[in-house]
């Protein structure tokens, strides 16, 4: 491998592209937490959105109806998990794991028509800069417009938690729902509102893969990153710009697994998928030796069910 | 009392269903490991399973079947089920259809590019994919402007062994300067991987790709980026109609219906079939007109070579990485050899995964 620096860019840039779906999921699913709700069915919401975006592209041949019907599609189907656990009061994690069975058995189904069908070609943003500069090229220019989005989301949602009064308000629920509850506030409206959006980012994560990523439909595309994806909240301790940082670690591992082994060098394939997990127990090992730094951003209440008293 | 005679009615009726269906019709089924609509592996066993119904024959199909303990089951349950003759479409069905086989000594069974044949209902059939990699190799090596190769390797099987150095002898033979860069994905078909892995090795200069996976995925990656690729298993011009030089295209359609013929008929006996370019069962995709007319005479003359048996694809002298002699000088590789084959040739960088 030639290590110079124009092919250090490319490769960034591949290893930024490989890591939308976890920043979109993760972020969307990291307000979830935050609000005191754990939402396993990350990966079901992503197939569903995976599947409607790759239908609603076929059907309307619009890109932008595609993209909004995907995170519509995840909307949807986390306002069941949102129904079931906020006001059924069912136990979040049983709920999300079937929820993930759900969608991809669902997404299969729905599927069947749109298997084998060429995707769309997905429109790039300053392609010809991407060219013309070298290293900063690849890394900045020549990406779809949800990468962009993507790369921002963290940021904005880091603003979002910290300075406004609507992030301290998730915050204080996902904290301690009762005194949130005692100050007037809704917390099952406000936890409806953070699953309904965890849903519509999670969809959009599905959308670029099938319409972006790899622009096909196939049963199971997501193929684990929704669990990737969770993993990535918790090993970014609940904070939105270590879910950036994390993504990257964990996308540079695939990418970067693929160019060790072209180049003749070789590391088990096994390990490597093992890595993100392995590294999210560690940081978990961390967290239980209970440093402040780290429980800082930790949701006190999660995935624990609030019963409002009446 | 009442209750216990409707049971015993109703599990009559449902015997007597199942008996009279087994008994009544000739039934074959098939175990897939991808979806039908694949365009590519499975694709083409099911353009197969078509060619056996219009037949006349009655079928059924499992798709997206994993290898593993699951194909065990699906199998039996096909073979309990009243079929009569089951093909298993994939190298990792192998051990479950051996095991099931024993169990069900009357039906008839056909693993797809495996060597075990363990009981005498058992028999084997694969394509000789290496004719077709040859000519990939030929073509390959005289488009290529930055002499490296990409492959996408699905696992370290013979048959995937054999399509490397096959591609890797041809490519040699027009352009000496060849490389070969090759990544292990270890799956049949995960389109995000496989695009990911052809992604890799664009980025490290290879402007061919090629693939031994079966989706669609590193086409359209080759056609994004702009370099030349191959489709596999299945025409798949119009996933990257730019970029796909042609196709390695399996025909298995004669063979099943033949077979399944064979079997309805009593005359199905156990073999190992291995057919290539000269029976059919491989074919070629048409040929990109980006090739130039002078190339594609060139590879329709060795395509008609390596048919009639003129050219053989591994033809010594043949050395492996080390340097060791394979096949002798005049000499081509026997079938035993190229069943078995488990080292790279010389020229391939980097080692077999184990």
């Amino acid at each position: 491998m030639s290590l110079d620096i124009s092919f250090i860019g490319i490769l960034i840039g591949s290893i930024m592209a490989s890591s939308v779906p976890l920043i979109l999921a993760a972020s969307g699913e990291l307000i979830t937490e935050r609000s005191g709700v754990l939402n396993l069915g990350v990966e079901g919401m992503m197939i569903i959105g995976a599947i409607s975006g790759f239908a609603l592209m076929v059907i309307t041949d619009n890109l932008f109806i595609a993209i909004v019907g995907s995170m519509f599609s995840g909307v949807i189907i986390s306002l069941i998990f949102g129904f079931l656990t906020q006001s059924l009061l069912t136990n979040h994690v049983a709920t999300g794991l079937a929820l993930t069975i759900f969608g991809i058995g669902l997404s299969a189904m729905l599927g069947k028509n749109f298997v084998g069908i060429p995707g769309k070609e997905f429109p790039i943003l300053f392609s010809s800069l991407r060219e013309s500069i070298p290293f900063f090229g690849p890394i900045l220019f020549g990406h779809s417009i949800v990468l962009y989005f993507a790369f921002a989301l963290p940021f904005l949602t880091n603003y979002f938690l910290k300075k406004t009064k609507l992030g301290l308000v998730v915050r204080a629920v996902g904290d301690s729902p009762v005194s949130a509850s005692n100050q007037g506030i809704n917390v099952t409206l406000v936890r409806y509102c953070c699953i309904l959006y965890g849903g519509a980012m999670c969809g959009l994560a599905g959308a670029y893969l099938s319409l972006i990523y790899t622009p096909q439909w196939i049963e199971n595309m997501t193929a684990g990153r929704g669990w990737i994806a969770l993993a990535l909240v918790v090993f970014a301790t609940w904070s939105p710009i270590k879910v950036l940082i994390g993504a990257l670690i964990f996308g540079g591992i695939t990418i970067l697994q693929l160019h060790m082994q072209a180049i003749g060098f070789r590391i088990p394939v096994q390990f490597l998928s093992a890595l993100p997990y392995l590294m999210t127990i560690i940081v978990l090992v961390v967290i239980s030796r209970d440093s402040r730094k780290i429980k800082l951003n930790t949701p006190t209440s999660l995935g624990r069910i609030f019963y409002k008293e009446k | 009392m009442y209750k216990n005679f409707f049971k015993y009615l109703i599990s009559a009726i449902f015997l007597l269903g199942f008996s009279v269906n087994s008994n009544a019709d000739f039934k074959v089924g098939f175990v897939y490991v991808g979806p039908t609509g694949d365009h590519g592996w499975t694709f083409q066993h099911h353009e197969g399973r078509n060619a056996v119904e219009a037949a006349g024959i009655k079928t059924t199909f499992v798709e997206s079947v994993p290898e593993g303990a699951d194909a065990e089951r699906v199998i039996r349950q096909l073979a309990q089920s009243g079929h009569d003759l089951i093909f298993t479409t994939s190298f990792g069905y192998m051990d479950p259809t051996n095991k099931v086989a024993k169990d069900f000594p009357n039906v008839k069974f056909e693993h797809a590019t495996g060597y075990k044949r363990e009981h005498s209902n058992v028999s084997t059939y694969s394509a000789r994919f290496y004719e077709g990699r040859t000519l990939l190799g030929h073509i390959a090596g005289k488009m290529t402007k930055t002499n490296t190769i990409g492959y996408i390797a699905s696992f370290p099987i013979p048959e995937v062994i054999r399509g490397i150095n096959a591609m890797t002898l041809a490519a040699q033979k027009v352009n000496p300067n060849i490389k070969t860069k090759i990544v292990w994905v270890f799956t049949w078909y995960d389109p995000g991987k496989e695009a990911e892995a052809a992604q890799a090795l664009i980025d490290q200069g290879a402007d061919v790709i090629m693939q031994h996976t079966d989706s669609t995925a590193p086409v359209q990656t080759a056609e994004k980026a702009g370099v030349w690729s191959f489709g596999q298993a299945s025409d798949m011009q119009r996933f990257a109609p730019k970029s796909i030089l042609t196709s390695i295209i399996d025909d298995w359609a004669p063979y099943y219906v033949e077979r399944a013929i064979a079997a309805r008929d009593g005359t199905w006996n156990q073999q190992d079939t291995w057919h290539g370019l000269k029976e059919g069962m491989v074919a070629m995709g048409p040929y990109n007109s980006a090739m130039g007319a002078d190339l594609v005479k060139e590879v329709e003359q060795l395509q008609k070579d390596l048919a009639s048996g003129k050219v053989h694809s591994f033809t010594g002298p043949i050395y492996d990485q080390k340097g060791n002699i394979l096949v002798a000088e005049g000499k081509v590789a026997d079938d035993g050899m190229l069943a078995g084959m488990s080292v790279y040739v010389k020229g391939v960088e980097g080692d077999i995964p184990k």
